[in-house]
């Protein structure tokens, strides 16, 4: 064992030495702008990229570390560095927000940089126990962040109940793994599938097996903000300012998806079939009640809230429908369709929230379906890139999100669950129409109270535009990145 | 590489026309320009088109997303060749009639036509099913946009219904694709798609998945109802657009789909096809008579013609299914030249209303001249258009049955009494009041657009042969096809 047999952790080293170092350094810095730590997280953050990077180059199949508590493999570094890229849209969009609204304090980019810390380490996680350990450092930062506004009420509210439900599903979680340990004797993925393997010709040790699964697959929901675990998700999202509904809507998710794959398809394979049909029930009733619900919204971010809901139940419809039979197998399609849609998902919201953010100004937040009224007519380029963002999440092509849906679609319909595709299909249409009606709101309406010019912000601006076309250009060509995830999903 | 010429240059166009932004002077010419030279570079398909032979020409064939075996596949036979030329030939009518009237955001106005022109032609030409749908479902953006910002007075309502009632068909039809894709082995490919056996009943379930899509946009009844809204509340050039193409898709995807891929069930289900038709055609011809708003009015014989093209479809006879598609084209041509001609008087007198007008022909005469003829097209008079096909379909349906020919008839009749009546109410009888007494007749620029159109209408009326030809060699091929079952 030398020192060379931990590069693959570089990042996570890299990350905890620079948030440190951050920290420290925010100490010293007396501008309301805090420029100069907001430029170092950037830095850091681009460093850790780079540093994942070099570890991919690097990555055969699977790198197994620690005794099998920590894995690095594609799926790791791709997940990583989209948390990567979300955490620094998250600064860029909400710097101005915060600055104006004298919150950009040291800890709200200290925080974020261990919420990112623990992330990673729950997407690379290879034992229970670092599943574990990830998820509470990176939900403790964020229960603090969600707090971050401590003078409003709403803000502490949802902070309190982010808190309250959060230590409740960790307790689901945690007493689902205590079974399967139980039962497997072992904490590591990779060993507790080959005892699940092994028990579960037994049916008695099946039926401890899948108790323990139960547990496990509502933790999971839980973080992932499925029906029927959802009731966090639109007062959180409506609570939390602005910024911070940014972060919890993107990064977080992407974790939580981490997990599900580590938790379900590396350690229970075996149990597929009795996951899948949890699955199926989770995904169909947060297509449905996240599609519906939302209609009824006047917040915008509560819409998003009910909207991310029934998008984490169309990445499922990939999730369950991965299977190895006499036909053949499907696995990697429909793994890598529920990636795909993870990560398109993930531009889409952080996009969305951006705009929100972007047309925000001091003593004003641009949070209720109204605020965007006759956007088209104040600023026409910004009512395009929300326009496109929109019928992205709306699954309309040419945007990538259509090619998200299409892939998960495909899936379920290979899979032989064709009738969960129309019912979702379906559900979708509904969905459509609260989407449209945000475009109706920026382009057929006139302009109420805010009538002023959008203001400029040069960088904001350009990343959120960047954001947007991307987009666009995933719906022109999307083979690249579904490449990627076909790549990144092989060596599961 | 004419095809995609065909499908970018236009939305290239729209893209630069967004750019100049509105205030600026080149904003008009600049769209006018890329509708011409988007016209211009289709010529080659009329010149250079063979019509001996059913096979696909143009065809280009690239990788796109290979996960998925999707290709950027173009082509055009006999059957898609004439729509690629009508929807950039009306292109331009639409460019030229906006020019002076749009006043309210020029730029995204003549940028969301440009864009719709290529993916338009698009849809006709894809050959890889994907590609189809992505085009299929790419207009509805723009569409929604000029019904909801330059519409009438109940826009937000139109466009709202008309999106929603076009997606759901769609969606289905994407559940029914990807099932296709995988009983093909994983290809999305068209041509693909003729050979794959399929069991009756599964066919059926197809049959249904298409129709939807495909019967939303025809518009066939009892689907038909987000089409007047849509329509009344669309901008002059919208509602053009939305009779003379948007409504082509629909007809057009039977065509390509539904019969070849599914011969045995279309064959099986005729009869409901020829049921809805023939209760277009008939029923909502009465329904016509009865509008008092002339754009409504237009909107429902719209309905009523469109339900010839799906009769022709579904009899599998030569004349029956060259009929439908003739009728489809022209119906193009009459349908813009009427919804152009209702613009004229909107533009001056802002009502649609019948009643608010009458005596037209006192004040404009040209005018008058212009929408006899396209009222005459519009009720089937021999050597216009609008004959040719309407009589192909009802020879073709007279050949499978008496009584679907009789009733088919009945729209010469009901067709006569709507748009001569029509006709009598706006233009006939004396001045109506002061402001009918103040119109001015067309100016130059009407003139020309409505004379295109004219000229058009007589052409297709009296020598149609160059169009028939066209699709001849295709539509055997098709027919043959039909006739082979695939269980």
């Amino acid at each position: 064992m030398t020192w060379l047999d931990h590069v693959p952790v570089l990042p996570e080293v890299l990350l905890l030495v620079g948030a440190c170092a951050v920290m420290i350094a925010d100490l010293y810095v007396k501008d309301e702008g805090r420029r100069t730590s907001v430029v170092l997280a950037q830095v850091l953050l681009a460093l850790c990229a780079l540093a994942t990077l070099f570890v991919d180059a690097g990555t055969r199949n699977r790198l197994v570390l620690f005794d099998g508590h920590f894995i690095v493999d594609h799926l790791a570094n791709l997940l990583k560095i989209v948390c990567y890229v979300s955490v620094s849209a998250a600064l860029v969009y909400s710097r101005s927000y915060l600055e104006e609204r004298r919150l950009l304090r040291g800890e709200f980019i200290s925080l974020l940089l261990f919420s990112l810390l623990g992330m990673m380490v729950l997407i690379s996680a290879g034992s229970f126990l670092t599943v574990f350990l990830g998820l509470e450092l990176m939900s403790l930062c964020l229960y603090a962040l969600v707090a971050l506004n401590r003078d409003s009420a709403q803000s502490t509210e949802a902070a309190m109940k982010y808190f309250v439900l959060g230590a409740l599903s960790s307790g689901l979680l945690l007493y689902g793994i205590s079974m399967i340990y139980g039962a497997t004797g072992s904490l590591q993925l990779f060993e507790v599938a080959q005892q699940v393997m092994r028990l579960s010709a037994s049916s008695a040790d099946r039926s401890l097996l899948v108790f323990g699964l139960v547990f496990i697959v509502a933790g999971l929901a839980f973080k992932l903000g499925v029906v029927p675990f959802h009731m966090w998700i639109p007062d959180v999202y409506h609570g939390a300012t602005t910024p911070v509904t940014l972060i919890i809507s993107s990064g977080p998710k992407v974790a939580a998806f981490a997990m599900m794959i580590r938790m379900l398809v590396n350690a229970m394979p075996t149990l597929s079939a009795d996951w899948q049909q949890m699955l199926a029930l989770l995904a169909i009733l947060s297509i449905a009640l996240g599609n519906i619900t939302a209609i009824a919204q006047s917040n915008l971010k509560r819409m998003l809230a009910y909207s991310a809901i029934a998008h984490m139940g169309f990445m499922l419809l990939g999730l369950l429908s991965g299977y190895v039979g006499a036909n053949g197998m499907n696995r990697s399609d429909a793994y890598s369709a529920s990636l795909f849609y993870m990560i398109i998902y993930t531009i889409m919201t952080v996009g969305s929230f951006g705009m929100l953010l972007y047309l925000s100004h001091a003593g004003f937040d641009c949070e209720n379906l109204d605020d965007l009224k006759g956007l088209n007519r104040r600023s026409p380029w910004n009512a395009m890139l929300m326009m496109i963002i929109m019928f992205s999440l709306a699954g309309i092509p040419p945007t990538a999100g259509f090619y998200a849906k299409l892939a998960v679609f495909q899936a379920a319909v290979a899979a032989g669950h064709v009738w969960l595709a129309v019912v979702a299909v379906l559900l979708s249409l509904v969905g459509a129409f609260y989407y449209l009606r945000v475009v109706k709101l920026m382009y057929f309406d006139e302009p109420v109270g805010e009538t002023a010019p959008v203001r400029a912000q040069p960088v904001g601006g350009f990343v959120l535009g960047a954001n947007g076309l991307f987009l666009l250009l995933l719906g022109i060509l999307p083979q690249g990145l579904m490449a990627l995830c076909v790549a990144a999903v092989a060596a599961l | 590489m004419i095809l995609s010429l065909a499908i970018w240059v236009p939305i290239a166009a729209g893209v630069v026309v967004l750019a100049l932004g509105d205030r600026s002077a080149l904003t008009r010419p600049v769209a006018l320009a890329g509708a011409i030279l988007g016209f211009l570079v289709t010529l080659p398909l009329w010149t250079q088109f063979d019509p001996s032979t059913s096979a696909m020409q143009f065809v280009e064939l690239h990788r796109w997303i290979a996960r998925f075996n999707i290709n950027y596949h173009l082509g055009v036979d006999g059957i898609s060749v004439l729509f690629v030329l009508l929807n950039s030939f009306i292109t331009i009518l639409v460019v030229i009639a906006g020019w002076t009237v749009v006043e309210n955001k020029v730029s995204q106005y003549y940028a969301s036509f440009l864009v719709m022109s290529g993916l338009l032609n698009g849809v006709f030409s894809a050959m890889d099913a994907v590609l189809f749908y992505v085009f299929f479902e790419g207009t509805l953006i723009p569409m929604f946009i000029i019904i909801g910002i330059w519409g009438g007075p109940n826009r937000v309502y139109a466009a709202v219904k008309f999106f929603l009632y076009t997606l759901f068909g769609s969606l289905l039809m994407l559940i029914a694709m990807l099932y296709l894709y995988n009983q093909a082995g994983g290809s999305f490919a068209i041509a693909d798609w003729h050979k794959v056996p399929l069991p009756l009943r599964v066919q059926e379930l197809l049959f249904f998945g298409f129709l939807f899509a495909f019967a939303v946009k025809v518009p066939m009844w009892p689907v038909h109802t987000w089409l007047p809204d849509a329509h009344t509340e669309a901008p002059t050039g919208g509602s053009v657009v939305l009779a003379a193409i948007l409504l082509k898709l629909g007809a057009y995807g039977f065509v390509r789909f539904t019969l070849p891929i599914l011969p045995d069930a279309s064959r099986e289900l005729a009869w409901l096809m020829i049921t809805l038709s023939l209760i277009a055609i008939a029923y909502i011809g009465l329904v016509t008579i009865v509008q008092v708003d002339m754009k409504r009015l237009i909107a429902y014989s719209s309905v009523s013609h469109m339900g010839f093209c799906t009769l022709g479809f579904f009899i599998f006879n030569l004349y029956g299914v060259e009929g439908g598609l003739v009728q489809m084209i022209s119906h193009g041509f009459v349908s813009a030249a009427l919804f152009l001609c209702v613009g004229v008087l909107y533009d001056r007198m802002h009502t649609r209303q019948i009643a608010d007008y009458g005596g037209v022909v006192n004040t404009m005469p040209k005018f008058a001249a212009f929408m006899m003829l396209f009222a005459m097209a519009n009720s089937g008079l021999p050597a216009t258009s609008g004959f040719v096909g309407e009589f192909m379909v009802i020879m073709g349906a007279m050949q499978k049955s008496f009584w679907i020919a009789f009733v088919a008839a009945t729209t010469l009749i009901w067709g006569a009494a709507y748009t001569l009546w029509l006709y009598k109410r706006v233009i006939f009888g004396p001045v109506a009041n002061d402001r009918v007494a103040r119109l001015k007749d067309l100016n130059v620029r009407e003139f020309i657009v409505l004379g295109l159109l004219a000229i058009t209408v007589l052409w297709m009326g009296v020598y149609p042969k160059p169009f028939t030809e066209f699709m001849h060699a295709s539509v055997t091929d098709l027919l043959r096809h039909v006739a082979q079952p695939k269980l």
